[in-house]
This record gives C-alpha cells, structure tokens and sequence, in this order.
C-alpha cells in the first residue's frame, strides 16, 4: 500500500521534476563542468583545467568592476525602493481622494517591459533633446551626459530602476497594510503617539514580514534586471555601468568564450544562493510572531 | 466635567448622530446604551477625536477640545477588539502611552507596578499579547487605559469578545475598579445588563437621538417613550395599544390569579427560575393582544387554558 502510495506520488511530481531537471538542474550542473574546462574554440574539444578559470577570474579586473557596480546598484536600488514603496503606500492607503488614480499611477511603471522603460528614460537621458536637459535648460543648467559620463551612468541607471521597481513593492506593502486593524492606529494616537512614532513603533514593525519578502526579492532583481543595459549604455562608457549578468552574457555572445562566462555564471549561482538562504532562514525563524 | 452639546455626525445624507447632548460627572460611570447602529461607538470615537463632527462641541473640564487631535485630549481608551500591538510584549503595550508622552522613567515604573497588581498581570508582562487568553488581554488593554490615569476613560464594547462567564466576572471587575479609582467612564455597550448593572446613569440612545437619559431605576420604572420601555427589561415590557393610547406592563408585573382579566395561554417558556407565559389577552374573536408573562417557577399551562391575569395599577406605564 506505501509503495504504491509511493509510486503515485512520484508520477504526480513527474511532470514538474522532468522540467525542473532538464531545464535548471541539468544545465546548472553543466555549468559546473564547463567552468572548469577549456577550449581553445566551440569546434576544438575542451580540456579539464581545474581551478584555472577561477584564477583568470581573480586576475580579472573587469569582473572586480562589475561585482562592485553591482553592489553599488543593490545598495543603491534596494533601499531607496523599499523606502519609497512605504512611503506611497502609506500615502494611498490614507484617507484621500482620487486613491484609485494615484495607485495606478504608482504601478504603471510595473506593468511596463523593462526594455519598454528604457527606451521611455532613453529619451529623458539623452544628451541634449532629453526631457532632464531640457527641463534643466530652462533654468539656465547646462546638463550633463547622464548616460555618457562614467561618473553618472550607473547612477542614471539606479535612479530608473527605483522608478520602476517601487511601485511593485508598493502593492505588498498597500495588501500588509490593509490587512491591519485600523483600531491599533486609533489607539495609538488616543495614547498621544505622533504619526512619527506610530510608523516608527506600530506600522514598520508590522510591516516587517513584507519588508523582509520585498527585500530579498528586491536584492534577487538587482542581480537579475539587466534588460536596461541593453537600450542604455550597454554596460560603458568603460564598463562604468557594467553588471554581472550583462557581462555574461557579453563574454559569451560576444566575446564567444562560454568557458569563462560558464565561471562567472557559478560565481552568480553562489550568490544568489547565499541569498535565498537567508530569504529561507529569516523566514522560518524570524517572522511568524502572530 | 465633559459636556457634549448638540454633537452631529452625517455620512453623506445619513445623519448617523443627530443633536446629541449630555454630561458627565466627575467620578461617574456613564453608558452610551443603544441598539447597533444607533450612532453610540460614533459619537465615542468623536469624544476621542478619532471622527471629527459636522456640528456641535465638546468640553472638557471647562475647556473646548472639538478641535484637538486625539493625543491632544489627553483621554484613555478601550476598544473592542482590545487594539492591542501584537508586536510588543504585554509591559510595552502597557507603557506605550506612558513612552509616547515622555514621562519620566521612574514614574513609568512607579504607575506600571501599581497597575499591573490591579489588573493580576505580574505573570504576563513579557509575553507577547498573541500568547494570551482573551480575558487576559482584556486585562492588559484596561491596564493601558488606567496607567495613563486619564481625566476620563472611553470604553468601546469592550466585554463583546468574551464569553458570558468572563464577561460576568469582568463587569464586575471594570466597575469596582471604576468605583476605587474614581474614574469617570464613558461605557458604549449594546447589552442592557451590562449598562444596567455598571453604569450611573444611562444615556440611551436610538436611531442616532437620544431617547433618554437617566439613572437605571428611573429608565426601568419610568421609561419616558415605548422605545426606552421595550429596550429596557427582558422579556420586553407588553405593549397593549387601546384607542390611541398605548398601555406598557412589564412581564415580571403581571400575575396569574383565579378572577382578573381572561387570557388564553399560546405557549410556555422554561427558563429555570422561572417560566415566560405567553397569552393572549382580550375577547376571542375581537381584537386581542400578545403578551408575555413571567412566571416564577415552572408553571405547566397546556395551550388554549384559559387563566386569569391581573396588574397593580401603579404598574401600569401609559404613553
């Protein structure tokens, strides 16, 4: 009886698990391979060399400049977006008018392709008929290269993905709000509680479970959204706007050296998975105080 | 000390509070008593500033407070679902007035001690309020009110999520507390016992009016309309219409006796220490009314008897 309850249970996990396999498990492993293996070319038959891809990885300077504009993209992104989210949450899950606009307003953006988003702050970046110079000029500035300028580029790009990513998380935070009792803000405020420290002691401590959620969510996205880069700068000028997973792909596809970008890849894998583990952890442990 | 003068609240076309008025005396225990809907939890959430009113004002202690914020009136509160934050343990919940208007750590410690002996919580001042049982919560949210030793304490229903044993034992509990402390209340509550049993005076409330506001006796033994007759009692009093008048007799009033008035009894009600008759009164054929009689003991009338029944004249409520 067990095992036959047994079978039936596999057959139903089928499905799923062959797709799951084929599609992820079977090729994250043969990235594992591949990154310890070389070729001179796609045709030549690769070699086993061990570590060695690491070695050039560690020798490489461009990689070290696109973990650190990585880390800069996510300190840059994640926080600002989660502080905005709140902010336009608590702002329309407040008692005003025209709610329905405004929470339509703040989500466009999320429904929006990336490359679509782009190519719309494309035209707001561009050097001289860009909405922001143009805008600026009628001040009397003189505005900068936003895209152009290595010094400005990662920045131009951070500032649009907040944009678009907000209001995502801005839905989570409007459904956790709603989900609480409108008598614990009575209360507070009957106690004498200013609308500072009721955010401060009631509301972002109830938040937490959705800020947890959006936080890990936000830090995978900033590792994942690379759409961007495509329409914008292309990881330059000199790889001042560069991530991680463009890279890859740029090492495979157009440098066309699978093996290194095969290393890079298991270098995403980890991190990612440092990531999801806490995500595990911090879930399990920290959140259910209800 | 607090005087509510013609406080008017609307939704849309829907007047939810109209025209209300009363006071309250230093150290009295008021309830706001009235059906659900009637506008009692409004006109309570506009006395703490938590609903502003389209008309009227509110005093307290000499000065106009219709305009200041709820933090402002310096008020305690109960609600009904306790409002307690689940996030912070029981000591913190109970602090947490006291934090937010900064008084000083010593005296924090000082009023928490004295309370927490008042309510029994020594036990549960670090646990989180998910941990407690519902009378325990209770607890914790009266605690809060009475830490902030308030000039005036408002209570939202706040014996509705109990069971009627613990609901028993804690209006007992509220109103000795009450009494010792001299704390002036505002008691909204839908429950006629509950208003009955606790409160100074009563304002009975209906449709968003007043209707009445009274001692208990007076709105037992005087109610001024047929509403604050029915409400009041249970069974309700018997309203019997004759002409254009209508005559009101308590069930409890009302004897079975071998010569009076001839009823026929509909059916009988066993409550234990006693029985609710109910009989029809009047000629058979003609107009005849319903009334309820409570019986003491278990009277065992078969339906169709015929009995008598009879009334003290000064029993006898016309309006």
């Amino acid at each position: 009886m067990l095992k036959r309850f047994n079978l039936k249970a596999w057959l139903l996990l089928l499905p799923a698990l062959s797709l799951l396999i084929a599609f992820t498990h079977w090729p994250t492993l043969k990235t594992f391979w591949r990154s310890a293996t070389w070729a001179r070319s796609d045709a030549a038959p690769a070699k086993f060399v061990g570590l060695e891809n690491y070695e050039i990885l560690l020798d490489d300077p461009i990689f070290w400049k696109v973990i650190e504009n990585n880390l800069w993209y996510a300190l840059g992104t994640v926080p600002t977006s989660i502080a905005l989210a709140i902010a336009m949450a608590l702002w329309v899950n407040s008692k005003i008018r025209f709610t329905g606009l405004l929470r339509l307003a703040f989500f466009t953006p999320t429904i929006l392709p990336m490359i679509t988003v782009a190519n719309i702050w494309l035209f707001f970046y561009s050097p001289n008929i860009g909405l922001f110079n143009q805008l600026l000029a009628l001040i009397g500035i003189n505005g900068p290269n936003w895209l152009g300028d290595p010094d400005l580029a990662l920045s131009s790009l951070m500032i649009m993905t907040v944009w678009k990513e907000a209001g995502f998380f801005m839905i989570f935070y409007l459904a956790a709000l709603q989900t609480l009792s409108p008598e614990l803000f009575e209360a507070a405020k009957v106690e004498g509680a200013s609308g500072w420290r009721i955010f401060r002691k009631i509301t972002f401590p109830l938040l937490m479970p959705t800020t947890l959620f959006v936080l890990i969510n936000a830090l995978l996205n900033a590792f994942k959204l690379v759409d961007h880069l495509f329409i914008l700068t292309k990881g330059g000028p000199n790889n001042a706007s560069n991530l991680l997973l463009y890279y890859i792909y740029e090492t495979a596809f157009s440098f066309l050296d699978s093996y290194y970008a095969a290393t890079l890849t298991v270098v995403m894998l980890v991190m990612l998975a440092i990531i999801a583990l806490v995500q595990i952890f911090f879930f399990d442990r920290r959140i259910h105080y209800r | 000390m607090l005087k509510v003068e013609g406080l008017t609240r609307r939704y849309g076309d829907q007047t939810v509070v109209d025209d209300l008025s009363f006071s309250v005396n230093e150290g009295e225990f008021v309830a706001l008593l009235g059906p659900s809907g009637c506008g009692k939890s409004t006109s309570l959430k506009m006395i703490a500033g938590l609903e502003t009113p389209d008309a009227g004002s509110i005093e307290l202690e000499g000065k106009d407070i219709t305009d200041l914020t709820p933090g402002q009136r310096k008020l305690a509160m109960v609600f009904q679902s306790y409002a307690l934050f689940p996030h912070l343990k029981v000591v913190d919940n109970i602090l947490f007035g006291l934090q937010a208007r900064k008084v000083a750590k010593d005296e924090q410690q000082r009023r928490l001690d004295s309370v927490v002996e008042l309510v029994g919580l020594q036990d549960h001042l670090q646990k989180k309020p998910g941990q407690l049982s519902g009378g325990q919560c209770q607890r914790v949210a009266l605690a809060r009110a009475v830490v902030a030793e308030a000039r005036l304490c408002l209570m939202d229903e706040p014996l509705s999520n109990l069971d009627a044993k613990l609901r028993n034992e804690m209006r007992t509990e509220i109103r000795s507390l009450q009494q010792r402390l001299g704390m002036s209340v505002i008691y909204v509550t839908h429950d006629q016992v509950e208003a009955m049993s606790m409160a100074d005076r009563i304002v009975l409330m209906n449709d968003g009016k007043i209707e009445q506001i009274d001692v208990p006796e007076g709105l037992y033994n005087k109610p001024k309309t047929v509403f604050t007759a029915q409400f009041i009692g249970n069974p309700a009093m018997n309203i019997i219409h004759s002409d254009n008048q209508c005559l009101g007799i308590r069930p409890e009033h009302i004897e079975i006796v071998e010569e009076g008035r001839p009823a026929r009894v509909i059916s009988c009600d066993y409550h234990g220490a006693d029985t609710i008759v109910l009989a029809e009164i009047g000629e058979q054929g003609g107009t005849t009314e319903i009334i309820k009689i409570r019986y003491p003991g278990h009277a065992m009338f078969a339906a169709q008897q015929s009995i008598s029944v009879h009334w003290k004249l000064e029993y006898e409520h016309r309006f």
